[in-house]
């Protein structure tokens, strides 16, 4: 698996990110980092992620302006051939202000920043990124953003929930989410964009590894692929 | 040539932050206020002389930047 992390300036979770794509990757070396300013992906690339943080500061709108970012033209492109792409609290906050995965974040119901480990639950195992994990599994995963409240409009919603395009819901709603959701896939499932954060919970050290399964997914997936 | 943008939230979308101001205002004694929606005003210097490319313009910038069309709508004024 070859992956790659995008970086912005305010990304902030982009070294922990490209720690575990290269440990799941099966090399010693982290992921490479693409910055923002480039116009073009390195060939034979698998996957692109795109970390958390404050890019550009959440001015205008979270990831308003890191989406329309010369890198990001590339990022769609890759997804639109069928790359795979993970997005991850300010990623998926880039990946819907791109167009790559419908709805948008606003501000958290009750106004606060969120940061403290969440209840999730695995609602479809039909991606690269959830086929390890058992549908309808509880896994616990760190959440800290001030805008995951996720919202799309009910024909956004309908087909969501009717395509299972919908990853992880919530099982305690932290941030007023709708329908409790906390990461969707892309219609081809190979795009995922999620709020909490599995970069940070993947290995025994960081106190405990129900993320992890999402890049053994990926790596697998690819193999296989 | 300058032009305003209004930036508003659309009907139906909740507006957690203008319910916080909501409730403030109730706090501070200004009782009666039914609804608190908040919004952004963008202020945009332009190059453009005439008045109808640079609406044209401007409305371009808010379909691809300014407004996220699908919580937001937006209104240009030309000043």
């Amino acid at each position: 698996m070859r992956a790659a992390v995008i970086q912005f300036p305010g990304s902030n979770c982009d070294r922990d990110m490209a720690v575990a794509l290269g440990r799941f990757s099966g090399n010693s070396k982290p992921a490479e980092m693409i910055w923002h300013k480039e116009s073009s992906l390195p060939d034979g690339l698998d996957v692109i992620a795109i970390p958390g943080g404050f890019s550009f500061g959440d001015y205008l709108r979270c990831g308003a302006i890191a989406a329309r970012s010369p890198i990001m033209q590339a990022v769609v492109k890759f997804a639109s051939k069928g790359g795979y792409v993970l997005g991850v609290c300010n990623g998926f906050q880039v990946l819907t202000e791109t167009g790559i995965l419908p709805g948008v974040l606003m501000r958290n119901a009750g106004l606060k920043f969120v940061c403290r480990e969440i209840g999730l639950e695995v609602t479809t195992k039909d991606s690269a990124f959830t086929a390890v994990y058992r549908k309808g599994e509880k896994i616990s995963v760190p959440i800290a953003h001030h805008d995951g409240n996720y919202t799309a409009d009910t024909d956004t919603l309908n087909r969501l929930h009717g395509d299972d395009r919908v990853a992880f819901t919530y099982t305690d709603n932290p941030n007023g989410s709708v329908d409790d959701i906390a990461g969707v896939l892309s219609a081809n499932r190979r795009v995922l964009g999620m709020m909490p954060h599995p970069e940070r919970i993947n290995d025994p050290v960081l106190g405990g590894t129900d993320g992890a399964r999402i890049f053994e997914g990926l790596a697998f997936g690819l193999v296989s692929a | 040539m300058k032009a305003r943008v209004h930036v508003t939230l659309k009907n139906g979308v909740l507006d957690p932050q203008g319910e916080a101001v909501r409730h403030s205002l109730g706090t501070l004694g200004f009782d009666g206020v039914n609804g608190v929606r908040q919004g952004k005003v963008i202020e945009l210097d332009l190059a453009e002389t005439d008045a109808d490319a640079a609406k044209t313009t401007v409305i371009q910038m808010c379909e691809k930047l300014l407004a996220n069309t699908v919580i937001e709508n937006y209104a240009v004024e030309i000043l």
